[in-house]
């Protein structure tokens, strides 16, 4: 260690040079006995000359340059020593650090890992997102023909791959269960890089349509299932009553969260997906795509080269693929974008809240350094430099700050933690997030910055110490120049407070107006949860699987506090959608899919209007009249209403409905029902497609009935809070048939909640920063108005003596107090218009300047301020003007 | 020698110069180097201690001198200093300057008589 080395040194450095000096001294003494004095004699006449040993070796030594590093040494010492002897100052100015720094660099490990870092695959910038765009939307689902023609036309990618999330039945490995699984084609996991821990990916040919069924398994999987064996390689599994051979086991740390993508326990041959639509050109199976770009081919060369494919695509099947093209972008922001404006706003707040500990404890360090001005005068009136004293103070805060910061260190590591687990669940690369250089670079710069950035005005103040008051008259003087720098301490903090109150402010209003949005349904005790029939069922008839139901759909009415409960297929507010083509009735059939009429398309029972809470406005909803053989029925919304039929009445006008193979099924609209905001409380009204439909879940037709047999949502609504009864809906449903299999319940208020989840954390967030902001700020103004009536005790005295009003007195020392609130308003104010346009994406129904928020938290901050000057200005009332004469 | 001797100012500003051309004459230790100055200045120098080492010290710390502990002619352990290559230099460099600074008080003082 070279600083122990250099400590060794330096004490060698001293023992040589007291060997030189005394080497001299003998010598002389020496020749002086040589000349004929005695040695006693000698030595003295030799002392003599010689003169003070100690000022030589002083000055031997401050000759050699001083070394900055024995200064630092030196300065590290004292600071260590000071520390210990105020141990009060140092616990709440290392707690404060500790939590600024540590909740600093627990966001930015977040921000770090889920923004900054690059993708965790091989040249990340070469990877892109694929969609189909098309009239309704900008990432659409790609169709598995169109894939084809792309994957084979294109110039400008090395790979692309399509991937369907699903959910499957796993039978014949312990307990029936539902496990999520993923459709892909083979280059996907070669494209990024993943390659199977054990065994081999899909080959080429493999993920066609009609191929041996083989498929990938999770790592976790695995273990659970099959004791990590490599003789899992090679055995099959059933899934929805199917047997696919395992081929491969993905590594546990593959976890890509892009829209439409999550981690699955299985993962399956895109052409085993067992729905007739996959090869229909025009399908939206919810299909999504990623591409690897030729190296040195950039994200435009890549959209010139697939509009190219998607023009003549468009000219070769102009029934499915006009208005269809291809849509990209990079991999990395589709992944990250949504969560980005939230991370930065989080980024910022806590960097304000490190900025009003920095001040605090600025507040603090000056404060103690007023007490210990006699000590600094003394080192000046010794010789120190002011540069010296100034690196002296300096080198104490940034030891503090250091300090604080590896405490913080230390709560980051368990914050990160803890915020990952209470952060939104869908914070995509979560698994990332963690200590790496650029976190600790970062938590070293901003320890570094807080210590200079606190120490520094305080070191300024005391080095520009008077060396004679403060030895002259104690530990009294100065006190009005540390006023200016304490003064502009407090605005600082009004300031920050008013910003992070701002922010919160603003927030608040989002979500009180989201809360009191209608979002079209009541999702107050409202469960939903999904089921599947036993893989058996798989292979059954329509007609057997729509018995099952039936028998389902009564068994759950049994369920005691249920009031309703409903099959949902197909689109479900906030969760999934779905769409229906149709035409009307007497026109002809549009030729191409994307000119056909688009609705949302909800499947579902008699009992969705009463499970969900919707109003029926116009005639009547689905009801237990429209089963297989009954004519088709619709239910429409207020916004298919205004769309198709602005003019005339719905109620028994006819539709074509193009869905699956059935095409053109004729359908009668028999009721209109309230709009529901499917998209998303803010968002549903930006969507294109507003027009809903509500069909029959026993009018599916047989094919999809089929597919429905496999997994299908149920809602239901009980009398009372739905915590207990999903165990006894699971219950009751596993004693109809153990294969049975029910899961993913989740309350509709959970999920409203959740929609909303990003802005609720902001708020808590901005909340609390801003809380502490105004409660640090208020102790400071608090400090200021009594430390100034302290001061004008005296003055006071006179005033009251010579008869001054009590509104008086009070008027003269709230006003400095007042001063500073209305100066840390304004500042604060100015710096809030600028700052709050950050987070504009996160605001809802409210302008990131609204003059009605401003107004209250400016406001809020004013009564705040005014009362902690109040409460130290009482004193000044119960001064008595005889006691404070006398007292002088 | 009394401070207030033209002398202590003259040695102050050459002593370092001085210093470094008796060490050029050969590995010497501090006490010596105080005795030949006073001999060959025929005593007009005096080199106080108080100056002495804290020169030595400084042209060490500077890297003109090299400094090495070895034995003297008696047995003893002493600190023995030697000129450096850049102390050398430094040398040449105070001696020219020093002799343009005497050529010039020279000329000026010729032409004033």
């Amino acid at each position: 260690m070279y600083w122990i080395n250099r400590l060794f040194r330096k004490e060698k450095t001293e023992s040589r040079l007291d060997a030189e000096l005394r080497f001299h001294l003998e010598e002389r003494t020496a020749d002086y006995v040589r000349g004929g004095m005695q040695p006693m004699e000698a030595r003295r006449a030799a002392q003599v000359e010689f003169g003070g040993l100690e000022g030589i070796k002083e000055e031997c030594r401050e000759s050699r340059k001083v070394h900055g590093f024995d200064v630092l040494l030196q300065d590290l010492r004292y600071g260590l020593r000071m520390m210990g002897k105020a141990p009060g100052f140092t616990l709440v100015a290392l707690l404060t650090l500790a939590l600024g720094i540590g909740a600093n660099t627990a966001i930015f490990s977040v921000v770090n890992g889920v923004l900054l870092n690059p993708l965790p695959y091989p040249h990340p910038e070469q990877l892109v997102g694929l969609h189909a765009s098309k009239p309704n939307f900008q990432n659409g689902s790609i169709s598995y023909p169109n894939f084809r023609d792309w994957q084979r036309e294109n110039r400008t990618f090395s790979a692309m791959a399509i991937y369907r999330i699903d959910a499957a039945s796993l039978t014949g490995l312990g307990d029936a269960k539902q496990v999520r699984s993923t459709f892909i084609s083979a280059d996907f996991f070669p494209l990024l890089g993943v390659s199977p821990i054990v065994g081999r990916s899909i080959e080429k040919g493999e993920d066609e349509v009609g191929a041996a069924p083989v498929a990938l398994i999770s790592r976790d999987l695995w273990r659970r299932k099959f004791g990590a064996a490599t003789s899992a390689i090679g055995k099959s599994i059933t899934l929805d009553g199917k047997s696919y051979t395992i081929i491969g086991v993905i590594p546990a740390d593959f976890d890509l969260v892009v829209p439409g993508l999550r981690a699955s326990a299985v993962y399956l041959p895109i052409g085993q997906l067992n729905n007739p639509l996959l090869q229909h050109r025009a399908a939206g199976l919810g299909i999504h795509g990623v591409g690897r770009l030729k190296a040195g081919v950039g994200i435009e060369q890549a959209r010139a080269d697939m509009d190219r494919i998607s023009r003549s695509l468009a000219a070769a099947y102009p029934d499915d693929d006009k208005g269809t093209a291809a849509s990209m972008a990079p991999l990395k922001a589709q992944m990250v974008g949504q969560i980005q404006p939230f991370l930065v706003l989080l980024l910022v707040a806590v960097g304000f809240v490190l900025l009003i500990v920095c001040v605090n404890i600025a507040n603090l360090v000056l404060a103690r350094s007023n007490r210990r001005m006699r000590e600094f005068a003394v080192r000046l009136a010794l010789g120190a430099s002011k540069r010296r004293v100034i690196r002296q103070v300096l080198t104490e805060s940034v030891l503090l700050s250091f300090l604080g910061g590896g405490l913080g260190l230390l709560l980051a590591a368990w914050g990160t933690r803890m915020l990952l687990r209470t952060l939104p669940a869908a914070l995509p690369r979560a698994g990332e997030v963690g200590m790496d250089g650029r976190v600790l670079a970062f938590t070293t710069v901003i320890s570094l910055l807080a210590g200079v950035l606190f120490g520094l005005i305080p070191a300024l103040k005391t080095s520009r110490a008077d060396v004679i008051t403060p030895l002259k008259e104690g530990s009294h003087s100065l006190q009005g120049s540390r006023y200016g720098a304490q003064n502009a301490f407090v605005i600082v903090e009004l300031a920050l407070a008013l910003v992070l109150l701002a922010g919160a402010g603003l927030m608040i209003r989002s979500l009180m107006g989201l809360w009191n949005i209608d979002p079209g349904f009541d999702p107050s005790n409202v469960l939903t949860f999904g089921v599947s029939l036993p893989p058996s069922m798989m292979k059954a008839s329509a007609e057997e699987v729509r018995t099952a139901f039936r028998a389902m759909d009564s068994r759950l009415l049994s369920v005691p506090e249920m009031t309703a409960a409903s099959f949902s297929w197909g689109a479900f507010p906030l969760q999934s959608d779905d769409e229906v083509l149709f035409w009307m009735d007497g026109r002809p059939r549009p030729v191409s899919a994307n000119d056909m009429n688009w609705a949302l398309r909800y499947v579902v029972g008699p009992g969705y209007l009463r499970a969900m809470g919707i109003s029926l406005l116009r005639g009547r909803f689905i009801d237990a009249r429209d089963e297989e053989k009954a004519p088709y029925v619709a239910v429409i919304d207020e916004a298919f209403q205004r769309k198709f039929f602005p003019d005339d009445d719905p109620i028994g006008k006819r539709i074509h409905l193009d869905d699956g193979d059935d095409h053109g099924r004729l359908a009668e609209i028999v009721g209109v029902v309230k709009h529901v905001k499917q998209w998303g409380l803010d968002t549903d009204g930006t969507h294109p497609l507003q027009a809903q439909m509500y069909l029959s879940f026993f009018q599916l037709p047989d094919q999809a009935m089929r597919l429905a047999s496999g997994g299908t949502s149920v809602v239901v609504r009980s009398t009372a809070a739905t915590s207990g009864l999903f165990t006894s809906i699971q219950a009751s449903l596993r004693q109809m048939n153990s294969e049975q299999v029910v899961y993913a319940p989740d309350t509709m208020e959970q999920t409203v909640s959740n929609s909303l989840a990003a802005r609720r954390y902001s708020f808590i967030l901005l909340g609390g920063f801003a809380f502490l902001a105004l409660t640090l700020a208020s102790m400071g103004i608090y400090g200021v108005v009594s430390c100034m009536i302290g001061q004008r005790m005296r003055e006071i005295g006179i005033r009251m003596a010579l008869g001054a009003q009590q509104i008086h007195v009070l008027g003269l020392v709230m006003a400095q107090g007042v001063r500073l609130v209305i100066l840390g308003a304004g500042i604060g104010l100015a710096a809030a218009m600028a700052l709050t346009r950050l987070m504009v994406s996160l605001l809802f129904g409210v302008s990131a300047t609204d003059p009605l928020t401003f107004l209250c938290v400016v406001i809020l901050l004013m009564l705040v301020g005014l009362l902690a000057c109040a409460l130290p200005a009482r004193r000044a009332l119960r001064v008595d003007p005889v006691r404070s004469l006398k007292c002088e | 020698m009394n401070p207030m001797d033209p002398r202590t100012e003259l040695l102050k500003g050459t002593l370092d110069m001085l210093i470094l051309k008796i060490v050029d004459l050969g590995p010497i230790h501090g006490y010596a180097i105080s005795q030949r100055i006073q001999q060959i200045s025929k005593d007009f120098f005096q080199v106080q201690q108080g100056s002495l080492y804290p020169a030595l010290h400084r042209l060490e710390d500077r890297g003109w001198l090299l400094a090495e502990w070895r034995q003297t002619e008696t047995g003893r352990e002493a600190k023995f200093y030697t000129l450096s290559r850049k102390g050398k230099k430094q040398l040449e460099a105070e001696v020219r300057n020093w002799e343009s600074i005497a050529e010039a008080v020279f000329l000026i003082l010729r032409t004033a008589d």
